[in-house]
């Protein structure tokens, strides 16, 4: 058995994982990250649009800050949030863009003068100041009061990651790519590290770390239609969730995103309709100031995309060979702005599309997008259940987003809590040894040898994980996606069931040698159709409508009985995961009230008074 | 009418002793709006499991799926294949190591290349949290990120006939990283500094000109005038200093 040990082990070297690297590094300790891909490959590079932060420097965001963030973001999450969490995130944020500029981002910055600016497809001109000259500037993004999303162009994400990872080569973080975590090694209290596959030899290693960080992204890819990358399968939930002990938390609160290209599901950014993009029907009818007069396009996305569901549903979406969907129109923003400032957009529908936004509609509906659950935490970015292990970005459920987040926070959430985890981490790390069992490192090691050594004797039966994957595409689709209800909800979990049986006994059609692709997802689809279980079961039980999570049989939200996180467990040999439930915030700022915009009835919460 | 493609795909598993590399027929049909992300997807579900190619975002924006398509690197994801003939052969990236048929090892030889130009912002400020950030002009942001778009991809290093040759050579991405510092006001190196890094035959002076580098970058980053640019100041940084004092300009 080879063992790898270091003080801190990320799995995952996204934004979050590598925003916690460095602040690990720059303390003194030593660092590896886990990738599945060489870390600029994450999917935090995919994130065009930008990171929210109350700087207030461009016109329209004048008289911005943190508490103006605050209240977006608590309504936004339809008060499904952490307030607490929350307030750490909009204070964070100004101080993390700073510091990302400082490491090298060429953020767009304030032009003075005047300029042309597009509000719900109407252009209008506002005047930037003389002494905002060269400060970081920001747009417009759903869902906010003001204009707070800073930019790099088209490639926010990237080029942030890049920079982050210049960073991390600097301070020495290593990176071992083509690497995926198997297992966590712990004793039911402690976490000690991971067992990882190399995936370019196929041998397991095992590493040991006196903390390790789950920072694997968004588990979109346990859904057909997403956004998500490929990698993006949850396996950082998978192996926190075999634990029996760690926690997920709101996994039933899925996004979906209102602009996913079709047919490839590749996201355009939130910026078309920011900068004035309008969506329209099969007649070329501009339909949302139908259903959300003062929003519109820019309203949050879950109330977005369940307008579009809801208009395609009375038959006013366009036909094709993949589906319904509806237009996206950005050809009124001109030449200029679509082939330079929405130049990544351009790109997309010109090279998998084939066709040119300046001229042509662009086919979109709802896509899964972003998952607001993820590995339970506290303020701190501690798991739930397991010292020692810690999770950021949007693997965590911290939970800044409760039932829907804004477009713009979740990239902002991985610097500012990769600063805020960062540095808990630290102290963590100076304050605490960790006492290395060898007896659980052997353990973990041999389980994980046992199952490949299974699965390569096809010992376990000759189910296709294709064909459960595919199954599971189908059922949680149908059972969890935009629109919910019992009925079906019921029939899904009793799918994926039968599915979780299932995958306990895949084979191989290949000789699963080296770094095979087919014994990869044979180690993990069981824990895929775990985690779709988690969400669907999760919704099933939460019997009201809140943010993402819609109910057509409780279409309210209901703040007496459901103001609160799922939490979910998964015992060993169960086939349904443990819920449990706890408030969703210990403190208020804002009590809950109504978001303004997306409709719908509220019970209210029972106040003392009425106790 | 739909098509039969037949697609020729480069096979060979150093994993397993008796794997031999070698070409493999398969046939697919053609469906609309097919890329090279659904063609091989389909091939290892349908057809051969063991197949291993790497894709990621799927959306030619991480670089994850550059191979050689037709003779050509290029990233498969952005390849259509009503732009193909019916023929398509598709082998990895030559100079990266081979993981397994299509899919190569980038992550290391890129980690070793950001040491090697010291890939970062080099300053000896302190970040302040207090205090409001340093303003940059709004055009000078654009042209950095101009030249941050790479993605890494490895298609002009795999196309370059001085890398094939010179395993130390730096390659176009990396002289596109070091032009990246230099227009940065952040980074404080000076050129004496950059000239260390890339002024000898490993940088700008082993570049043979051929400049396929440009011709196949998928981000169609002028890595060209990046070339020609640290060339020329390479040059004058080189003589300046045989150069007497009055005929210098600092």
């Amino acid at each position: 058995m080879q063992i790898i040990q270091t003080d801190l082990l990320c799995i995952g070297a996204g934004l979050a994982g590598e925003r916690v690297a460095i602040e690990a590094a720059g303390n003194g300790f030593s660092v590896i990250c886990l990738s599945l891909v060489p870390a600029r490959r994450s999917h935090s590079s995919a994130a065009q649009g930008g990171m929210q932060a109350a700087l207030g420097n461009c016109v329209m965001g004048e008289g911005d800050s943190p508490d103006v963030h605050f209240q977006d973001t608590v309504k936004g999450s339809d008060w499904g949030c952490d307030q607490e969490v929350a307030r750490l995130f909009v204070d964070g944020g100004p101080i993390a863009m700073r510091q990302m500029a400082f490491w090298g981002v060429p953020w767009n910055r304030v032009v003075p003068g005047e300029h042309t600016y597009y509000k719900g497809g109407k252009p209008f001109t506002a005047i930037e100041k003389q002494e905002k000259e060269g400060l970081i500037t920001a747009r417009n993004f759903g869902g906010t009061a003001k204009w707070r999303t800073c930019y790099t162009s088209d490639g926010t994400g990237h080029a942030v990651l890049y920079t982050l990872d210049n960073k991390a080569a600097q301070m020495g973080v290593e990176v071992h790519d083509k690497t995926e975590a198997v297992a966590l090694i712990h004793d039911g209290e402690t976490c000690m590290g991971a067992i990882v596959r190399c995936l370019k030899t196929g041998e397991l290693r095992a590493y040991l770390a006196r903390a390790t960080l789950v920072a694997t992204g968004g588990f979109g890819r346990i859904y057909r239609e997403s956004t998500n990358a490929v990698i993006n399968d949850g396996g950082g939930l998978i192996v926190a969730l075999d634990t029996g002990v760690a926690m997920l938390g709101n996994m039933e609160a899925v996004q979906f995103h209102p602009t996913g290209i079709v047919p490839t599901d590749i996201l355009v950014t939130e910026g078309c309709r920011g900068d004035g993009g309008t969506l329209l029907d099969v007649n070329e009818y501009r339909f949302m100031p139908d259903y959300e007069p003062e929003k519109a396009e820019l309203a949050s996305r879950d109330v977005v995309s369940r307008r579009m569901t809801e208009h395609m549903r009375k038959g006013l979406g366009v036909k094709s060979a993949y589906g319904d969907h509806l237009w996206l129109d950005i050809r009124h923003l001109g030449e200029k702005h679509i082939r330079h400032n929405l130049r990544e957009v351009d790109e997309i529908c010109q090279s998998f599309l084939g066709r040119d936004p300046l001229y042509q509609l662009i086919p979109v509906r709802p896509t899964q997008h972003y998952s607001m659950g993820g590995l339970r935490t506290n303020k701190d970015g501690a798991a739930y259940g397991l010292k020692g292990l810690f999770s950021a970005g949007e693997a965590a459920c911290w939970d800044m987003h409760g039932f829907n987040r804004l477009g713009g926070n979740s990239l902002a959430e991985t610097i500012v809590a990769g600063m805020i985890v960062g540095g808990k981490v630290v102290e963590f790390l100076a304050g605490t040894d960790t006492v290395f069992k060898t007896k659980c490192v052997r353990e973990a090691f041999d389980a994980q040898q046992g199952r490949i050594d299974r699965l390569l004797a096809g010992q376990n039966g000759a189910e296709s994980a294709y064909a459960i994957r595919d199954a599971m595409f189908d059922s949680i689709m149908v059972g969890a996606g935009i629109f919910r209800n019992g009925r079906d909800l019921d029939e899904c979990v009793k799918t994926l069931q039968v599915l979780h049986e299932r995958a306990g006994r895949v084979g191989l059609r290949s000789d699963g040698l080296g770094a095979n692709p087919e014994q990869a997802l044979a180690l993990k689809i069981q824990g895929m159709v775990k985690l779709a279980l988690c969400v669907a079961y999760g919704a099933l039980m939460r019997t009201e409508s809140r943010g993402a999570h819609t109910r057509e049989d409780f279409p309210e939200r209901n703040d007496r009985d459901w103001l609160s996180r799922t939490l979910a467990t998964w015992k060993d040999g169960a086939d349904l995961p443990t819920l449990h439930y706890e408030p969703a915030t210990q403190t208020f700022e804002i009590p809950p009230g109504d978001r303004g915009y997306g409709g719908g009835k509220i019970i209210p919460m029972q106040t003392e008074q009425g106790r | 009418m739909a098509r039969t493609l037949r697609f020729n795909i480069f096979r060979y598993n150093p994993r397993n002793p008796a794997s031999v590399a070698h070409m493999r027929e398969y046939s697919l049909g053609e469906t609309e709006s097919m890329t090279l992300f659904i063609a091989l997807n389909r091939i290892r579900e349908e057809q051969d499991p063991s197949l291993q190619f790497d894709f990621c975002c799927r959306a030619g924006i991480c670089g994850a799926c550059a191979m050689v398509v037709n003779g050509k690197p290029g990233l498969a994801c952005h390849t259509k294949t009503k732009d193909m003939p019916g023929e398509i052969s598709l082998m990895p990236l030559p100079f990266f190591k081979l993981v397994g048929d299509l899919s190569v090892d980038t992550g290391s030889w890129f980690r070793g290349m950001y040491q090697k130009v010291e890939s970062w912002v080099h300053t000896s400020k302190t970040f302040d949290p207090a205090a409001e950030e340093e303003r940059m002009d709004n055009e000078l942001a654009e042209k950095i990120y101009e030249l941050d778009r790479c993605i890494e991809c490895g298609c002009c290093v795999a196309a370059c006939g001085t890398a094939l040759m010179r395993e130390d050579f730096l390659g176009a991405v990396a002289l596109n990283r070091v032009a990246r510092f230099l227009i940065d006001p952040r980074d404080e190196r000076t050129e004496k500094e950059y000239f260390d890094v890339v002024g000898s035959d490993d940088g700008v002076f082993g570049c043979m000109g051929l400049l396929a580098c440009e011709d196949v970058c998928p981000k169609d980053i002028p890595l060209q005038d990046q070339l020609g640019m640290l060339r020329r100041k390479m040059a004058l940084a080189a003589v300046r200093g045989m150069l007497p004092k009055f005929l210098r300009k600092d």
